[in-house]
């Protein structure tokens, strides 16, 4: 396991997500209302890219004819079949056990403190005291 | 049960050799056509439009969950409907997935629902010449379906004997919800025009032509209207068995398009059973009529069905029977199948081989 900075968090805006590729792997780094996730990119249906994927509320109901829409832009919906993954955790809706992906730990951290680790992967550009990064742990 | 997780590429496997039995290209505009249209039906374009046999003319009868019933990413950078461009099929779909052949059905339009029969079988024609011009000619991996305007037999006729001889074209496509149960007599003059050209004929779902979708009447929800191509093709296969269109057309062959599969099975036992009891209201049947499915009828892959057990998968293709499988994709529409991953069942390199790619180059006669 490594860290990596995959981003400053001015790099993705609320509502939009990025595509990294760390460690060999394909991740999809969204942000939503200022909130940072990150996922695995490929859908474990047929892998298709979830990053490519509209951002969508969670809509439940508690009968028939009554429809509850909560948690804004916290799912992604598959560009393909439409699966629904819960951001905050890689889980499927209709299928949270087996149809999930791999949902990975992101911190939001200061350059000040990062440029002073060693351990650090900063895959794509320099690390600047002043700005604010997104680091996952892979 | 095991955890699906595809979160690592799969060991590398053989190169992926597909012939993908269902790629749907579409037109930017109608103006793609104008070219191959005589002006008077250019003109009756532009004054009356398209009308089809079912409302809402140029829309489809239930919202989808994604627009054109398409993939999210399928959209074109440049514009337009996906499916309408070449290089993205090309750099999305028939590069990375090893198509070595895809065989085009064009759906938009249904010129065989246009309530005009001598616009239908015009369009027919333009959009006959217009697979060739801009998708085989540009691509020669591509294969084109001759389009008829099935409710004017005579139309239709004269346009397979038009295109038989051209390689260019594999197969004739009909939509499944014609005027009539499709075995009806009225329908006999296309079967025999296909079986006299050895030409296959392809039944993909398309629009419901004036039907209520359902056979329950109109669904209140698209989840709902996906799921009726089966009752539909259901109805489609028992009609040419049941009006003895293979007893008529011996070497005729029927291929069933994206009308899924788990169905199939039941439906057959049930026929059957049924002709077992009731044969002699239909003496020119001469054998079961699972006989007849299993020598004269073929189905395309997509949507795959997914029973959660791999051994289920196994057993309905044993049952249906694996060379009458043919891969189909889909593309660009949303329930795509992706050739690496469709098959939710550990299948050898030779069943993989075969379902992807063999029994479409037997049936096709093609690669």
């Amino acid at each position: 396991m490594a860290r990596h900075v995959v981003a400053t968090v001015d790099d993705i805006a609320p509502g939009q997500r990025k595509l990294v590729h760390v460690g060999g792997r394909d991740i999809g780094i969204f942000n939503v209302g200022g909130e940072f996730f990150a996922i695995a990119n490929r859908c474990p249906h047929e892998g298709a890219s979830l990053c490519r994927g509209r951002v969508v509320g969670l809509v439940e109901s508690s009968e028939p004819g009554s429809y509850q829409l909560s948690r804004p832009g916290e799912m992604v919906r598959c560009p393909w079949h439409g699966w629904e993954f819960d951001l905050r955790t890689g889980k499927s809706f209709c299928d949270p056990r087996r149809t999930k992906v791999r949902a990975f730990d992101l911190k939001v951290e200061e350059g000040a403190a990062l440029v002073e680790e060693t351990l650090l992967r900063a895959e794509t550009f320099p690390v600047s005291i002043e700005r604010q990064y997104v680091v996952i742990e892979v | 049960m095991s955890t699906l997780e595809l979160d690592r590429d799969r060991p590398a496997q053989g190169k992926l050799r597909v012939i993908d039995c269902d790629i749907h290209p579409a037109m930017n505009a109608w103006t793609e056509v104008h070219p191959y249209l005589a002006k008077k039906w250019i003109e009756h374009l532009t004054v009356f439009g398209s009308h089809l046999r079912h409302a809402f003319s140029e829309a489809l009868t239930h919202p989808r969950m994604s627009p054109d019933a398409a993939r999210v990413d399928a959209y074109p950078d440049e514009g337009g409907p996906p499916g309408s461009s070449l290089a993205l099929m090309q750099s999305q779909h028939l590069n990375p997935n090893g198509v070595a052949f895809g065989i085009l059905n064009p759906l938009r339009w249904n010129p065989g629902s246009q309530r005009n029969l001598d616009f239908g079988v015009a369009l027919t024609q333009a959009m006959n010449t217009w697979q060739v011009e801009r998708w085989v000619k540009n691509e020669p991996r591509l294969r084109a379906s001759i389009l008829i305007a099935q409710e004017d037999t005579e139309g239709s006729v004269a346009e397979i004997e038009a295109r038989a001889s051209d390689r260019n074209f594999t197969q004739i496509l009909v939509l499944p919800r014609t005027d009539e149960p499709l075995g009806r007599r009225r329908y006999w003059p296309i079967f025999e025009a296909a079986a006299r050209n050895n030409l296959p004929i392809a039944v993909h779902v398309g629009g419901t032509n004036g039907h209520p979708s359902t056979a329950g009447g109109w669904p209140s929800y698209y989840m709902e209207e996906h799921h009726a191509v089966a009752e539909t093709m259901q109805s489609v296969v028992s009609s040419l068995v049941f009006e003895g269109v293979f007893e008529r057309f011996p070497t005729l062959r029927v291929v069933i398009m994206e009308g899924g599969l788990g169905w199939i099975p039941s439906f057959n036992a049930r026929m059957d059973k049924h002709w077992s009891r009731l044969r002699s209201e239909v003496p020119h049947l001469k054998r079961s009529p699972s006989e007849y499915v299993r020598e004269h009828v073929w189905f395309t892959t997509q949507p795959m069905e997914e029973p959660g057990r791999a051994s289920q998968l196994i057993d309905l293709f044993d049952r249906i029977g694996w060379d009458r499988l043919l891969f189909s994709t889909d593309y660009p529409h949303w329930d795509f199948d992706d050739p690496r991953h469709a098959f939710k069942a550990p299948l050898s390199e030779a069943q993989r081989a075969q379902l992807l790619y063999g029994n479409a180059q037997a049936f096709y006669g093609i690669g």
